[in-house]
């Protein structure tokens, strides 16, 4: 048998590994995404009586002009941004304190990443339960330090409710952002530290100068994907203030999941897909632009 | 601060550095473990303690009932087997497609291989609020609505991404010697790939199903969309209605309750698995 035949054979054999988990993948992903497109040029809701009518482009149209998606966006990227920000200075510590030497570390590893582990929309009642107005257990906290006078209302009330979600999903992702760093930090070579000490750096100039540059890679992959889910969280929102109060908390897939299950209406429901699905990915390509980026000045600095 | 590494320090005193590691150490226990913490003494409080106030942060004996567990009765017990059963399968489904791809994409050089990683990389970033009104319509239209089949089968397809990913690098690392030996004697790349390769990537395959496991018990959105029968309920969604039960009395007792029960499995899973979990989630996003 010569090369070619085998080298076809393999190829054959590959492409029929490789299309099972191909078909699944398009049929989950591909498809309801191609779907949406196309049903966003259509209006299809009970004044059609749930038959899809030709509108075109006017969906859009509508969006454009509806300023609850344009409120259910920004709360999404306050969402996001403050949660992220705090997520990833909270994470940084975290691995910091990981990547010590110190008696009974395995353990604490292991308790860093339960609230990973645990389903958000589960832990989305504790935190209700622990931010309730009456018998919550931050207000009894925040009364005993004398912080407060009376209890206060959490989340009947919009700033408060938008902090307790952050507050939540800062909680339940951190140790996502702690187990990406932490890899990052173990693959620094100890003796860039020694060097950099003899040379009279302080561990403070010495984080800012090696451990901060060689960890710019996993600090952008862990915002790529904490970018993705947070801009997309649903079930945290759902369970915890449904949205409320007053739509204040509503993020973008609360609104889209709302507008399909709720009112129905599957041509804008669809519409609001496809933007968000845009937003997205626009916001995805610029990271993975600044990675590709970041990954050049790593190599080259070394 | 925390990146002083002397061994200087004297036996008998604490250098400010430990001191300072060993605060961090309590407030990052204490973050992760509290809410948990407070669920637990919750779900064990009668109802008069829990709405007492001041709270009571130590209960006296007859403050403290099962009665709230003992409250969620049979039914609860059948959303875990629902959840056990569709997590269970769809790992299965998820190892039995995703390892034969994972291995293509690593070995067996395809045309067009970079654009499937790209494209697997991709989906792995959508959140599934955009995926479910088009999979509503698919579930809709082949009448599978209220069959396992409408989680299983998205299940699969959220875990296929992370399982292709980490396989692969798994594979990669694999010694090349030992599967063309193989092929000397004659194996074609199906048999080598059951009897050789295989039997070697058990571990990397426990690792993996693991995290799917995880992640297919704690999906949301589609359980509640594609399951409407009560009793067809998996954990997440049947907690979440508990706490929407009552518009009246929301019952804080068996929410506790309901939530430590629901995440029982889960906490056992981390402290079995801990070291493989962590090697898994940096496998899958940060080798790719």
């Amino acid at each position: 048998m010569t090369q070619d035949t085998i080298r076809q054979r393999d190829q054959r054999t590959g492409w029929l590994l490789v299309i099972p988990a191909l078909v699944i993948l398009l049929l989950v992903f591909a498809y309801p995404i191609l779907r949406a497109f196309w049903l966003s040029l259509f209006a299809q809701n009970l004044g059609t009586q749930l038959q899809a009518e030709f509108t075109g482009f006017s969906n859009y149209g509508r969006l454009v002009g509806d300023s609850r998606f344009w409120q259910s966006l920004g709360n999404t990227t306050i969402f996001t941004i403050l949660s992220i920000i705090a997520e990833l200075i909270i994470g940084l510590g975290f691995a910091l304190i990981l990547n010590q030497t110190f008696r009974g570390r395995g353990l604490v590893r292991t308790i860093a990443l339960i609230p990973w582990a645990l389903p958000t929309a589960v832990m989305g009642l504790a935190w209700a339960w622990i931010f309730n107005d009456q018998f919550g257990v931050v207000n009894d906290l925040l009364l005993r330090l004398g912080i407060l006078e009376t209890g206060i209302t959490w989340l009947g009330e919009p700033t408060r409710a938008m902090f307790a979600l952050i507050f939540a999903d800062v909680w339940k992702t951190t140790p996502f952002i702690a187990i990406l760093l932490l890899a990052g930090l173990q693959s620094i070579p100890k003796d860039l530290y020694e060097a950099h000490a003899i040379d009279g750096a302080s561990p403070v100039q010495s984080f800012w100068q090696i451990t901060l540059p060689l960890i710019a890679p996993q600090i952008l992959i862990a915002l790529l994907f904490r970018f993705a889910q947070s801009f997309g969280i649903f079930d945290l929102v759902q369970v915890m203030t449904g949205g409320g109060p007053a739509g204040a908390t509503e993020t973008v897939s609360i609104y889209i999941y709302a507008m399909v299950r709720r009112y129905l209406d599957f041509g804008y429901g669809a519409a609001l897909v496809v933007v968000t699905f845009l937003i997205l990915v626009g916001a995805i390509a610029l990271t993975a632009f600044l990675l590709a980026k970041a990954r050049i000045n790593v190599s080259g600095e070394r | 601060m925390l990146k002083v590494q002397r061994p200087t320090t004297a036996k008998t005193i604490i250098s400010p550095s430990r001191l300072l590691l060993w605060v961090g150490v309590v407030l990052m226990v204490g973050f992760c473990l509290a809410p948990v913490l407070w669920q637990l003494l919750t779900s064990f409080k009668t109802n008069a303690a829990i709405a007492t106030i001041p709270t009571i942060y130590w209960p006296s004996w007859d403050q403290l009932t099962e009665a709230h567990y003992i409250g969620l009765g049979g039914e609860f017990l059948r959303y875990m087997g629902n959840s056990f059963f569709v997590s269970l399968i769809s790992t299965c489904v998820c190892l039995l497609v995703g390892a034969p791809a994972a291995y293509s994409l690593a070995r067996l050089k395809i045309p067009g291989e970079n654009i499937i990683l790209a494209l697997v990389l991709i989906v792995s970033l959508f959140p599934y609020v955009l995926l479910f009104l088009g999979l509503l319509e698919i579930v809709k239209a082949v009448g599978i609505g209220n069959n396992y089949l409408a989680l299983i089968i998205p299940y699969t397809a959220i875990n296929l991404p992370l399982t292709i990913l980490v396989l692969r690098s798994f594979f990669q690392q694999l010694p090349k010697d030992l599967e063309d030996s193989a092929k000397m004697d004659g194996y074609n790349t199906v048999e080598m790939l059951q009897h050789i390769v295989l039997p070697m990537t058990i571990p990397a395959l426990v690792t993996t199903g693991i995290l799917t496991f995880i992640f297919a018990w704690n999906e949301f959105i589609f359980a509640l969309t594609f399951i409407t029968r009560p009793e067809m309920q998996t954990i997440p969604v049947a907690v979440a209605k508990i706490g929407g039960a009552s518009v009246f009395e929301i019952p804080y007792g068996p929410i506790a309750a309901a939530t430590v029960l629901g995440t029982v499995p889960l906490v056992i899973l981390v402290l079995l698995f801990q070291r493989r979990i962590v090697q898994g989630i940096t496998a899958g996003a940060v080798k790719g």
